[in-house]
Formats: structure tokens, sequence, C-alpha cells
């Protein structure tokens, strides 16, 4: 099992997701400006501020030359897990409905949240039991969830915890097939003892198809 | 690069831009010169300087630039130590954390352009300091922020507050460094002159570790990131009113505007640049732009270099030699490499986005030449532009009487122990930091072991399997006070947080915030200041690695306080074993750890709060005892001994008890069969004092070491006193203080 972690101008998380996916598999980085997914089986798209946020959160990065090759990893079923900005890309490049606005407050928020899994059925949620409460950080600028259409959710915040007014509380969402997935909160800072929780780490798991232990 | 670098070297050279005018002795006077001054700068030239010869001088022999008011007061500081990688005098200090590993850290004032646009000013504080970090080749890992405002009742300093932390996120957080921790004070005299103050660590092996002297007659000389335009051009902006009518003056932008995307890149670029061994060394562009930037890489390299201005990517087609020589344009870096080696510098540029160029070459003349094209503009021998600026005596004088107000009283005297408390922590010096830091991204790079408010200094996991704590603090009410024993205290108080998590303070790094110096008393409280910070830290056998100094900070009002700021960073060998601020268990008992003498109102936040005027001392030290609580503390905390370890800091033991029943979310229930106790007991500040918890064996064997009295037991749902009671809803609603002002 390889994963690959795209990495864009202006990527933040990449290598804290690169050590996340390495705890259950193999895992490199994959440049923004090549056609080549190097064989992965499965690929994340980080968080962080590609291209500075410009124009529009992930407006830019989807037109990257690697993102034309995760689109069609994706239409072919291959998991691919967006994280915070990588969530923006994904939607912004199609690969998943809706759309990140900003936050309600207008502020960044960095903060603990918890994260109950509404759909365990998905690529980056087997691991995980149907309705379970993970501890996970989110922070971000611009992460308030948006459709019109109806989605097939994947996360919500808990009761009362919502740190952007997303509608229905919504923290991730998937494609119809469950293969794309993308989220606000970062998993890749919940994998370890020395961090908050450990929680994060079962969708790496999930992707991995392995157990999940820190 | 070409001809028109080719060396000319001569000793006195004529006025080398023929058709360039002497701006004269006026326009020195009026960029920041004295008339001395400016004769010694004739001396060393041997005729007048033209116009982007004395824009340079006028940088460089500032007092920013030349810390020519501190300097030799910054000499008596101790620099030495077996874990001093690099001390003073490089863009930042570094210890030696094992393994190989080092950790860069600096901290830098950026208080003018913050009290001006403080979104901007506050954001280009934290990029400028992360490029003084990543210049010696070290990983930003982390940054830390130093803020002083007026009080939060009035509409500026809210506004200077929301727009700085604003900017403060919005660099660090899309640049991808994590914000760990820092602190924030109001008082009155921060009114019309905020301070930001920002900290930046970085990690790097040993070896990749690069310094700054320029070596090597032939190689070139590459600038690279960000374009160069008009921004930040300050103390030539006189100057430049000459060629300039005033309408035009009034549309060039004063403050740097920051671009945290660049600098993203500008770090990948120069960490692979750096890893690749494609440089010989490597600066950034600060204050003062290319014209520092260059002579110090020619002076510490004892050579010359030539720059060709017209070679210099720019934003605006139309900009003058000196105007391209000053600018403070950000995300700008400067490397040296070999001729052989500069196309694989710039493919490494391309690849990050990142536009670099030769602009100049290393030359043996032992001159900075400004070029344009062919034409000689500028002519300077390094020494004597980098060098040879005088250096001043300060004329101190204490003052006879406390030169600055009483605080406005918000508590009229003869509260309760109840509302007291309340009101303590309810004080903008004392309410929970959470609606500044939750603004921050205190995560990025998965090291952050203890966030804000976890513990009492963060802590980050290194890669050998250790961790470093850091802490930064100052708080310049006690130091107006008494400037010398103010300063001691800032530093035991950085240190006491250093010691919660077990880590001992490997070196430190200051900002010194200070009035004009070349007034008597300010000269008094600068010069006692730093004879505390050399006491503190010989005492405590840290070094001085690094450090800016901000004078001239004084408002229509009069000066700020004197506000030494204090950054330490320590080693733990265990992460994990890291006491937290808040109590963690039902049933552990507490008690209270550390002095050998009475607490103190005198100065402390309680004055404060009733309006007591500041005392002209502060009482007596004892820094072989603190020491010695220190090394206690630690050795405890790394044992796994205290659950809980939280130093007393503003507003007393009561008000350290209740924070940590707020932070662990835990009552607390002490028997106080004494009957009421004293103000100063309950509220007065001290040194090295700690609010500890654990089992009871483990507090009795610190006992064994220094003074601990066991009060009681953590648990329930309220901090029991006796008879008074707090319920942690009250305590925490009144800590909540500071949400209000971002809603």
């Amino acid at each position: 099992m390889k994963f690959g972690v795209v990495q864009f101008p202006g990527s933040c998380d990449e290598a804290d997701a690169l050590a996340a996916c390495a705890r259950v598999g193999d895992a490199e980085l994959l440049w923004h400006g090549d056609h080549d997914l190097k064989g992965c089986d499965a690929i994340v798209v980080p968080g962080g501020f590609s291209y500075g946020d410009y124009l529009r959160v992930g407006s830019i990065a989807r037109f990257s030359p690697v993102m034309g090759e995760v689109a069609a990893f994706a239409r072919e079923g291959g998991p691919v897990l967006g994280i915070c900005n990588g969530f923006q890309v994904l939607c912004e490049a199609g690969l998943l409905p809706g759309a990140l606005l900003p936050n309600q407050s207008l502020r960044f928020v960095c903060r603990q949240v918890g994260v109950e899994v509404a759909d365990a059925n998905t690529a980056f949620t087997r691991a995980c039991a149907p309705g379970e409460e993970l501890s996970i950080p989110v922070k971000h600028n611009t992460g308030r969830f948006y459709s019109p259409d109806p989605v097939r959710v994947v996360f919500r915040y808990t009761q009362g915890v919502n740190p952007n007014g997303s509608q229905e509380d919504i923290a991730g969402v998937a494609n119809e097939a469950g293969n794309v997935v993308g989220l606000m909160p970062h998993p890749e800072h919940a994998v370890d003892l020395l961090h908050a929780s450990t929680d994060g780490l079962k969708l790496f798991a999930s992707a991995a198809q392995v157990p999940a232990g820190a | 690069m070409g001809s028109s670098c080719s060396r000319l070297p001569r000793r006195c050279p004529p006025v080398p831009d023929a058709t360039a005018t002497i701006p004269g002795i006026e326009q020195a006077v009026a960029l920041g010169l004295t008339r001395d001054e400016y004769a010694m700068v004739i001396d060393k030239l041997g005729r007048e300087p033209n116009e982007v010869e004395l824009a340079m001088f006028s940088l460089l022999w500032s007092e920013h630039c030349a810390y020519k008011h501190s300097k030799k007061l910054l000499r008596t500081l101790p620099t030495e130590g077996p874990r001093v990688v690099m001390g003073p005098g490089e863009n930042a200090g570094a210890v030696d954390v094992g393994d190989g590993w080092a950790v860069a850290f600096k901290v830098e004032s950026h208080n003018h352009p913050s009290a001006v646009e403080p979104f901007q000013g506050a954001a280009t504080g934290v990029g400028g300091i992360l490029r003084d970090i990543f210049a010696i080749g070290a990983r930003p890992i982390a940054v830390l922020d130093s803020l002083r405002f007026g009080e939060p009742t009035s509409e500026r300093s809210r506004y200077l507050l929301d727009r700085a932390v604003a900017g403060i996120g919005y660099y660090g957080n899309s640049v991808g460094v994590a914000n760990i921790g820092g602190e924030v004070y109001f008082e009155a005299p921060y009114e019309t002159n905020c301070l930001v103050n920002a900290m930046a660590l970085g990690l790097a092996r040993r070896e990749d570790m690069v310094r700054s002297a320029a070596a090597g007659v032939g190689n070139q000389v590459i600038l690279f990131g960000a374009s160069t335009g008009r921004d930040g051009i300050g103390g030539a902006s006189v100057l430049a009113s000459a060629e300039l009518d005033s309408e035009d003056e009034s549309k060039r932008p004063s403050v740097q505007v920051g671009d945290p995307f660049e600098e993203n890149k500008l770090i990948e670029c120069s960490l692979e640049l750096l890893a690749l061994g494609l440089l010989v060394s490597l600066q950034d562009l600060g204050a003062a732009g290319l014209t520092s930037s260059a002579s110090e890489m020619a002076s510490a390299g004892e050579v010359g270099i030539d720059i060709d201005v017209a070679r210099v990517p720019l934003r605006e087609a139309d900009m003058a030699p000196f105007e391209i020589m000053v600018s403070e344009s950000q995300e700008r870096m400067l490397c040296v490499a070999t001729p052989e080696r500069v196309d694989e510098v710039l493919a490494v540029c391309a690849k990050w986005e990142v536009h670099g160029t030769v602009v100049g070459e290393v030359t043996d003349t032992r001159h900075m030449r400004i070029l344009r094209g062919d034409q000689v503009v500028g002519d300077i021998p390094v020494t004597a532009l980098v060098d040879d600026c005088p250096l001043y005596d300060l004329a101190p004088e204490a003052p006879t009487s406390q030169i600055y107000p009483a605080p406005e009283a918000t508590l009229a005297g003869g509260e309760s122990i109840h509302d007291t408390l309340l009101a303590l922590l309810a004080s903008p010096n004392i309410a929970s930091r959470r609606p500044l830091f939750e603004q921050y991204d205190c995560l990025v790079g998965a090291r952050t072991v203890r966030r804000p408010e976890q513990s009492d200094a963060a802590v980050l996991a290194l890669p050998g399997g250790n961790g470093i704590g850091v802490s930064i603090d100052g708080n310049g009410r006690r130091v107006a006070a008494d400037p010398y024993r103010g300063t001691i205290l800032n530093v035991l108080e950085c240190a006491a947080n250093l010691a919660c998590v077990g880590a001992e303070p490997l070196g430190l790094t200051n900002c010194l915030n200070f009035g004009n110096p070349e007034k008597p008393h300010i000269a008094w409280q600068l010069s006692e200041s730093v004879r505390g910070l050399g006491d503190a830290c010989r005492a405590l056998d840290v070094p001085v690695v690094g450090g800016n100094v901000s004078l001239y900070n004084e408002g229509a009002d009069g000066p700020i306080y004197p506000t030494p700021v204090v950054g330490l960073v320590g080693e733990l060998p265990d992460p994990m074993k890291t006491a937290q601020t808040g109590f963690v268990q039902e049933g552990h008992v507490f008690g209270f750890a550390g002095p050998n003498r009475m607490p103190s109102l005198a100065a402390s936040e309680l004055a404060k709060l009733r309006g007591e005027a500041l005392p002209t001392e502060l009482p007596e030290l004892d820094l072989a005892h603190d020491a010695r609580v220190l090394s206690a503390i630690r050795q405890a905390v790394r044992a796994g001994d205290l659950a809980t370890c939280h130093d007393v800091a503003e507003g007393g033991w009561l008000t350290a008890m209740a924070e940590s029943c707020l932070a662990g979310n835990i009552g607390a229930r002490m028997d106080d069969d004494e009957g009421p106790l004293a103000d100063e007991i309950l509220f007065g500040e001290m040194s090295c004092g700690f609010v500890v918890a654990g089992e009871q064996e483990a507090l009795e064997r610190l006992g064994q070491k220094i003074p601990v009295d066991i009060f009681g037991t953590v648990g329930g749902d309220a901090l029991v006193l006796g008879q008074e009671s707090w319920s942690l809803a009250e305590l925490h609603e009144a800590w909540l203080a500071l949400a209000p002002l971002f809603p």
C-alpha cells in the first residue's frame, strides 16, 4: 500500500500528512508539476495555503498538472483524501460536491473538536464504527461547508462544537461512490501519543486496510 | 557578471557619479546623522557622500542597525556556554540540543510599523524573524509573540490588538509555522506606542548551518525572492523629498506589505539550496534592505562586493539607485555562489517559482561599490559602513521620583477576597488568552506536545526523541518600578515556565524595548536593566545567544514602560513527562513550592487594579535560592513526580490556584485553619513560586529539597479556601473577560 501526498507551492501540512501515511504504509510526495502519481494506491491532498489562497481557496491548485492525474485516478475508483485546503481543492476540482466558505466568525480558528463518523462505509472510514466520536483538531479560515444539493455526509462536528458555522454541522463529505473524501479537521495531527489524540490514524488505516494502533 | 562589475581597485575615490548631486550636511541631519557623524563620514570617504552613499550611511549608522547606544552595554552580557552553537552577531543564536541537532532562535521587534498599520506591521514582523532563522540554514518550526497595548478600554488599543493578532495569524498560519505561545500585557504607557515582538525558532543539523560571511573573489551575488519596490524606504524618505513633489511623496507606502506565500516558497527554496550544497553563504534582507545585507556579508567575509542596481528586479521601473539599495521590500534573500554553481542555483529558484537574479560579485576591494550598469553610483569602504559607526556611552541618571503616573484604579479597595480574585481573573493581563491564540495554528509541523494553556511553557518534540520547552515573558510594570530587579524577575519568570515542563535553559534571547536613551533616566533604565539581565543569566548559567534592541519608544504621553522581553529555550529529556498547568486528577494533593520569603504587592497586578502608584524599588531577591528551586522543580517534573506545576505570576498564589482549577476543569479544597489570610499571601507576587500537585509522597520528596507547603486536595467543582468558595463556573466567567474583544 503506497500513499502519495500532493505538494503544491504553499502547502503546509504535506510533511505531517506524509508522516501519518507512513505509519500505516509506504508514502511519498507527489510534485504539483508532474503528470505522475508514481503508482500510488491512495492519494492525500494535504492542508495549507496552496498558491497563497489567492483568487479563492483551492481555485489555482486544481489546475496543477498532478490534479489531472488525481481526477482520473478518482474516476477509476482510487481512494483520494482531501484535508482542509485539500478538501477545498477537491471541491474546486469537482471531485467533491459543495464549497467551503469563510468561517462565520471571519476568523481563523485552531482547536481540538469532536467529530462524529456519520458514514463508516467510505474508503477512509472503514476502520471506524458508525457514530463513533473522534477527537481531531481543526485549523482554518475557510471551512464553512455549503451545498445547495444533498451530499453524502461522512463527518459532522459533535453537538455544539461546530467551529465555522457549516451547514448541518458538516465537517466532511464524500463523492457518491465513497472513494473520494474531504474533511476540514486534520487527522494527520492526531496520530501520535504526543498529540492530543490518536483518533486521526483511523482514516489512514481505513485506506491502508490495516488495524489502527498508535 | 561581465565587465560592468570588473574590479577597479582604488583607495580614496573621487565622487564616483559625476552627475550626482551632493546632498550635504543638512540632508544628513534630516536623515538622522549628527553633524559629528557626518564629519566622520567625510573623513572615512575622503569626500562628501553622494545621495546613494548618504542613504546607506544614514541607515547603517542608525540606532536600529548599529546599536550605537546599546552595544557597549550588551558587551557586558554572558554569551558563552557549552551548548552555544552560534552566539550574538549572527542572524540568530543557536544551541545544541543533542543528536547532532541545533535549535536556532531570536526575538525581534516590529513596534513602529505595527503602531502605524498593525496588520501588516505585525505580519511582516513574523516574516522578518523567520528569515533570520532560515538564513542560517534552520527550518523554522515555531513562532511566539510578545505584545503590549494600551488598556482595552481604549478603542485604539482594541483596534491595534485585533489587527496585530490577525496579522500575526495571517502570516504565520499561511507560511506554515506553528505559533506555540506568547504573552500580551495591557498598560496605559503603551497606548500611543504599542509593542509587537516576535520570536522564531528553527531546527537544523549542526553541520548544515551556514554563516553569512561572503567569500571567494569572483563569486556571484544572487538576489532571490520578491521583487524590489518602494515599500519601507524609511529614513530615506526625507532625502527622496528633494526629488519628488509632496503629492508623489504622499502616495508612497511607508509600511512594508507581507506575502506569506512568497515566504513559504522562499523557505523551501533556501533550504533546498543549502541541502544541495550550492551556496557559499546566505543572508536575509531586513532593515536597510540590500545595503545592510550585502555590506554585512562583505564585512564578515573581509571582502568587497559590487552590486549592480540595474539588475535588481523592480516593481516600479523608475526607482533611483538609493531607493533600490535601501528598499525594505519583504521576502527577499541574498546568497553567494561560485560562478559554476549559478545555473544550478537559478534552477532551484525556478523550481520553487522564486525569482533569482545575479546582481553582483564578490571583490577583493573591501569596498561596497554600487553600480548602475557601467556607471559607479556609490563607493564606500566596507569597514566604514559596518564597523566604524561611533558608539556612545550613556549618561544614566536615576530619577528622583517615579516617572510614570499611577494607573487608573478599577477597584476601590476594601473588596472581599471573593470579589478580589474574580477581579484579578478578569483583569486583561490575567484573563484567558484563548480568544487570541485560537487564531493561530499551533500544530503545523506535528511537533507541538503542549499547546497554549496546557502547560506554562510550550513543548515541542525533537527528532532525537527529546524535546524543548520555550517561553517568552516581560512584565514592564515591574521593570518600571525597579529596572534591575524587574528585569531579573522577567528572566526568573521565563525560567520558572521552563522548569514547569522539566526543561533546562540552554540559551536566552531578548528584545530590549525602551524609550529615548539620550534622556538620562531612560539611559538609567536601560543600563540597570542590562545589568539585571546579566546577573540573572550568570546566576542561572544561561548564555545570551542573540537579541534585538528597540529604542525611542515614546509616545505623546511619555515613554513606554521599559520592557525587556526575554525568550528562553530549554531542553527536556522526555516530552511525555511535562507537568500541566491544570489540576489533573481528583485526590491529588496540592501545595505551594519554592519561596523562602513573603510575596509582595509592590507593582503587582492587584496594586495596579487598586490604582496604586508604582514604587521606586522591588523587594530584595535571593538568586541563589531561586536557582536551587528551579533545579529541584525541574528534577521533580522530569521524574514524573508532579502532575501539575504552575508558576505563580501576576495575581499571586490564589490566582495561580484558580488558573490550575480552570485549566484542569476541576476544583480544589484547602482548609484554612488560620483564619483570613493577608492580601500579600493570597495575591502578592514573587519569583519562583509554584502551585504543585501530585501524590502526597511525591510532594514530600520535593519538600526535602525546597520549601513545600501542602495545603489540600484536588477535586470537586469549586475552589474552596476555608469559608470562601468559588464555583468553577464563576471563575470561568471572569476568566473569559477578553472574549468580547473578539466577537
